[in-house]
């Protein structure tokens, strides 16, 4: 009996032992995928930061005030800030009815509409600009027919606006699209039943209801044709005051200058962060809408 | 007086309706889940068009497969209450009633006396600076109900208007949209799931099974059906 009692007491330590070594290795294991995460997002962190900051070190602030008077940063600023209001215009006025046909409404083809609409976020943008220059390039196969009236596209001022609209009207015309799927229908159906014909809906309606998210699709989109490089490079060249935007000026300053490079870069990263934090302001309001 | 006769093919079953309501007459349509009664309501108010058949509304046709009439929603006539209210979220309750005015391209002075009529009658008047989507449930209802009834619909269609109301609410409600429903004097039809909704506002009232009318009678022979269903088999035909 006693031995029983003893064996059963014995057993209980072990188990008590068995379960507290259980749970020091559950602990061990917790806090080491803990630290491992927190590693991994340090890690990440800095990747993206240190460039960040180091941009900012490597450039005195009197040489980078300085260089925003050279007539290369200048030109470039101007080009670029024209050209990329300019692309957002066209996309927004271009890209508003595709993205709300593509949300409401099936048609023939709508999946091969679709992915013609994705097609430039996945190619690459020196392909982009070579496709450009086929196309409407003095021997391509439109620029050939408008070559013989006398008008000339590639490299051209025109030709810089073309190549940021290929490029940045998904970003846009995607964002859009959602917006516009967001709008509950009940809302189309009650403006329709009150009278209001299906125009006046879109515009008096869905419109101000998505509001939030076209604008924030036009800021990226903004932000993608002020960020373009490699299209612009093949279809329009690198024309100071013509076709040279801020990403080109960069390049070329670099071969020269360091100063005016590190001064436009520094610009363009002030401009990204202006940008990521209005898009996320209308994000935040535009889901809280959608919650209402 | 509001004359149906349609037919449409849904996913599971063919919604067939032959119905006629009259002038200052409620109607209350009953039914389970996907019975068909929301599509009815759309299809009355020309936001989903029947395969076939014929929708007059005081002899006018709305819809005729046979003359290829099919009126726009636009021109119909037709107060509808949705059951999720649908008020416009970036419009205030003043605006939201002024909706529908606006769309007839109305005088800005009429407009301003009627919405205020309308609002002052639901007792709105002082929230009418207030955000549609800001406000309680029960203002929402009444909202929705004085921007249906503002243009002067030929006739009334609500989608379950108490089912967004807490209990409570419900009963006051009841005998509020029961007294505005009769004050307009248009046929109505009134979507539910409640049977006590059925008793205190309609003057008549329809069972919708799989598409098909399977009941038709006046309001006070309700509670038999809940006795004839058990009689049928079904567990829970309505929610008493």
């Amino acid at each position: 009996m006693a031995s029983n009692e003893a064996e059963i007491i014995h057993r209980g330590e072990f188990s008590n032992r068995e379960h507290e070594i259980l749970s020091i290795s559950d602990r061990v294991k917790d806090i080491s995928l803990k630290t491992g995460v927190a590693a991994l997002l340090v890690l990440t962190m800095a990747f993206i930061a240190l460039p960040v900051i180091a941009l900012f070190l490597k450039s005195p602030l009197d040489k980078t005030l300085g260089s925003l008077y050279d007539p290369m940063v200048l030109d470039a600023l101007r080009l670029s800030l024209m050209t990329s209001t300019l692309t957002t215009i066209v996309v927004v006025i271009m890209g508003t009815p595709i993205a709300y046909v593509s949300a409401r409404f099936n048609y023939f083809g709508k999946e091969l509409a679709d992915s013609l609409i994705d097609l430039p976020v996945i190619m690459p943008p020196a392909v982009a600009g070579i496709a450009l220059l086929v196309a409407f390039g003095r021997m391509g196969i439109v620029g050939h027919y408008l070559n013989a009236f006398g008008i000339s596209i590639a490299f051209t001022t025109l030709a810089v606006i073309m190549a940021q609209v290929f490029v940045s009207s998904p970003f846009y015309i995607r964002q859009a699209r959602t917006s516009f799927e967001d709008v509950d229908l009940a809302f189309e159906n009650a403006a329709r039943t009150l009278g209001a014909s299906r125009v006046y809906t879109f515009f008096y309606v869905i419109l101000p209801i998505a509001m939030n998210g076209l604008i924030s699709g036009a800021i990226m989109a903004f932000a993608r044709s002020l960020g373009e490089f490699g299209a612009t490079i093949m279809f329009a060249g690198n024309f100071q005051g013509r076709t040279q935007t801020m990403p080109l000026a960069i390049y070329t300053a670099m071969q020269g200058d360091l100063d005016v490079s590190l001064c436009l870069a520094i610009i363009l990263v002030a401009i990204s962060f202006m940008v990521i934090f209005v898009v996320k302001k209308l994000t935040r309001r535009m889901y809280k809408n959608v919650r209402n | 007086m509001l004359e149906i006769n349609v037919k449409k093919r849904l996913r599971d079953f063919d919604l067939q309706v032959k119905l006629d309501v009259e002038r200052d007459k409620t109607l209350m349509l009953v039914g389970d889940n996907g019975c068909g009664k929301t599509t009815l309501l759309n299809l009355l108010a020309g936001l989903d068009n029947p395969d076939e058949g014929r929708i007059a509304l005081d002899g006018r046709a709305l819809y005729d497969s046979e003359y290829g009439i099919n009126v726009p929603p636009e021109s119909r006539g037709i107060g509808y209450v949705f059951q999720s209210y649908a008020l416009f979220p970036h419009m205030s309750i003043y605006d939201n009633v002024a909706f529908g005015l606006r769309t007839r391209r109305m005088p800005a002075d009429e407009i301003k006396d009627l919405v205020r009529e309308h609002l002052e009658a639901a007792g709105l008047w002082d929230i009418r600076k207030a955000k549609a989507a800001l406000v309680s449930g029960g203002q929402k209802q009444r909202t929705a109900l004085a921007r249906a009834l503002i243009i002067e619909p030929r006739l009334l269609l609500l989608d379950e208007p108490l089912s967004a109301l807490d209990v409570r609410k419900q009963a006051a409600m009841r005998k509020e949209l029961r007294e505005t429903i009769r004050a307009c004097g248009v046929p109505c039809i009134i979507v539910t799931h409640d049977l006590r909704d059925v008793a205190c506002i309609g003057d008549q009232a329809c069972l919708l099974e799989r598409g098909k009318l399977s009941l038709h009678g006046g309001t006070e022979e309700i509670l038999c059906w809940g006795t004839d269903m058990d009689a049928r088999g079904e567990k829970e035909p309505i929610q008493i």
